[in-house]
């Protein structure tokens, strides 16, 4: 089995998801099942092959760096949980 | 009212125009079929007063002989588009009560040209899934049933609200995405035809992201001439989307010439699998014989790396997942869950909010593109994606288009395989490969399982020859002369 208890619970906190104790055997077998299932890409030789950066080959474009939009600011904040004179508000992060 | 919801697309748009019927009342019979089939669980909001209110300003521009090339067609669009002040949720908890304040590309590319907008469709959270199984909103039922036997069946996935509505005539058509074959197999699985353009043809923009470098809209439809219809106005540039194509949309309608003669078809040899049902082999061999028949040439290529795809696709897909997904965090929108800390209200609120597949995903994404495992697994299935994408290129100097299967099975009953991810994921063996290398692709309904379930065969065409896939797909449609329906089992 590729991944255990502890790298489960690294990988969770990397994700930002809350693993119970209780969850993490669970987590390592799926997880261990699907990476050992695509261990088999070891099997291609990719020495002379670049990685793919595109599915159709394009040149990525650019834009001038300005403001296009109208003031949103109502808009962008009205979907949030919390919101206060027009900012997003979280729970304190500095004391 | 029934008789209304039996034209397909381009009939109704017909009779639209020659004012034979109103949007009004066509989309009003829609509207009172939506009702009777909640049972499918294929809508998971229905927005019947928009409806309406859309038909009316509908007739009043056909009444002028203004309409645009969709004028008064009642849609329905998968919740992975956003669709300004009309709830969106991808049907993730994490995205409770989200009402988007802008519509996507796609979505407002079609009420431009007049559609109407029946309500929000069903799909696997955030389009992860092959059955609708994973959806927070729960499953879809399969319009269609076993001959003789009522187990409930599975649509198909991502886009199982999209295809079991084409199915049970609840939407004249629907907008689907196709990351890893989202598109084709709920097509394949009930009966309908599901196009995934070239990766660019249609903007992403304002469509909620899973993959970003496999994402591509689509229609599920009726008939070919349907998917043609609707691809010409949902494609398009769009500078908001960086990888969306700068080239001009062609009337795909046109390329319907029922004319094949000296089309070059590919076999590729390397999707007869393991485990393949003996009637989907010999549904493949059908097909062959049909477009010989109507006069193409049959080429045998190769695609050596085909078996790689699929677990190349588990590695990209859950990496882009896990980047894309990283936006909820509890602050801009939808769920929040509190916590002892900001931490702990990302970690709490996220756990709450997704489903056990997204974490999966998510987990195997993080886990690919951490310190140390990032060459030996992302950058070595990108590696493994070129040489797939190089051995399409290769077989397209062979031939114009390539004839597969679109799926291993008929569809499989709800329940069956979600305790197996693995076996789920195999699901999308035909399909995946065109996503990694971001070609075009069509499923058409070709026949019935033994057990009267239908089955579909994909056509997959060249970088932006949606042209040539729909004249040959149109083929091969009235070959099949696919006619069964589904019994309207889901009316009380």
């Amino acid at each position: 089995m590729s991944v255990d208890q502890n790298t489960v619970r690294k990988v969770a906190h990397l994700a930002r998801i809350a693993v119970q104790e209780d969850e993490l055997d669970h987590f390592a077998k799926e997880m261990s099942t699907i990476l050992d299932w695509v261990e088999q890409l070891s099997e291609v030789n990719t020495d002379q092959v670049e990685p793919m950066t595109s599915a159709v080959a394009q040149n990525m474009r650019v834009r001038a760096d300005e403001v296009t939009s109208p003031p949103l600011r109502d808009e962008v904040t009205r979907n949030a949980s919390g919101a206060e004179d027009g900012f997003f508000a979280v729970p304190k992060v500095v004391e | 009212m029934t008789e209304l919801t039996k034209l397909n697309l381009a009939e109704a748009r017909d009779k639209l125009v020659a004012k034979e019927i109103t949007a009004q009342e066509l989309t009003q019979a829609y509207v009172s079929a939506i009702e009777a089939a909640r049972p499918l669980n294929a809508y998971v909001l229905e927005t019947a007063d928009k409806a309406i209110e859309m038909a009316k300003a509908s007739d009043a521009r056909l009444q002028k002989g203004e309409g645009g090339a969709l004028e008064g067609v009642p849609l329905g669009i998968k919740d992975l588009f956003c669709t300004k002040d009309v709830r969106t949720t991808a049907c993730s908890h994490i995205l409770d009560g989200y009402v988007p304040a802008y519509e996507s590309t796609v979505t407002a590319n079609l009420w431009a040209d007049g559609a109407v907008l029946l309500g929000k469709l069903n799909n696997d959270e955030f389009a992860m899934g092959s059955s609708n199984e994973t959806s927070y909103e729960g499953a879809v039922v399969n319009p269609w049933r076993r001959e003789g036997d009522d187990t409930q069946l599975v649509p198909g996935g991502s886009s199982g609200g999209s295809s079991a509505a084409v199915a049970a005539e609840i939407a004249l058509a629907t907008t689907a995405t196709d990351t890893g074959g989202s598109i084709r197999q709920p097509a394949a699985f009930t009966g309908t035809v599901g196009l995934k353009p070239t990766y660019g043809r249609c903007s992403r923009w304002g469509v909620v992201a899973f993959a970003s470098s496999l994402d591509q809209p689509g229609p599920i439809t009726r008939t070919v001439r349907d998917a043609a219809v609707m691809l010409k106005s949902m494609a398009g540039f769009d500078p908001k989307d960086t990888t969306s194509v700068d080239a001009p949309v062609p009337d795909y309608e046109t390329a319907l010439t029922g004319d094949i003669r000296g089309l070059k078809v590919g076999i590729p040899k390397e999707y007869r699998v393991d485990g393949m049902a003996a009637e989907i082999d010999s549904l493949w061999q059908q097909g062959i014989d049909w477009l010989k028949q109507a006069g193409a040439e049959i080429v045998d290529v190769s695609l050596p790396h085909t078996k790689y795809a699929l677990p190349a696709y588990y590695i990209v897909a859950p990496a882009e997942a896990s980047s894309n997904l990283a936006r909820y965090d509890g602050v801009r929108y939808g769920l929040r869950v509190d916590g002892e800390n900001i931490s702990d209200m990302y970690e709490q609120t996220r756990a709450a909010g997704f489903g056990d597949e997204v974490k999966r995903r998510v987990m195997v994404g993080t886990y690919v593109l951490s310190a140390g495992y990032y060459d030996a697994y992302y950058i070595k299935a990108q590696k493994v994606r070129t040489l797939i994408a190089q051995d399409f290129a290769q077989a397209y100097e062979k031939c114009d288009v390539l004839l597969t299967p679109t799926t291993p099975t008929p569809a499989f009953g709800i329940g069956e395989k979600l305790d197996d991810p693995l076996s789920m994921y195999l699901n999308d063996v035909f399909t995946v490969p065109a996503n990694l290398a971001g070609l075009p692709g069509i499923s058409v309904p070709a026949g019935l399982s033994a057990n009267g379930l239908p089955l579909g065969l994909q056509l997959i065409g060249k970088t932006f020859d949606e042209e040539t896939l729909l004249r040959a797909a149109g083929v091969l449609e009235e070959a099949a002369a696919f006619t069964a329906a589904p019994e309207a089992w889901w009316r009380a």
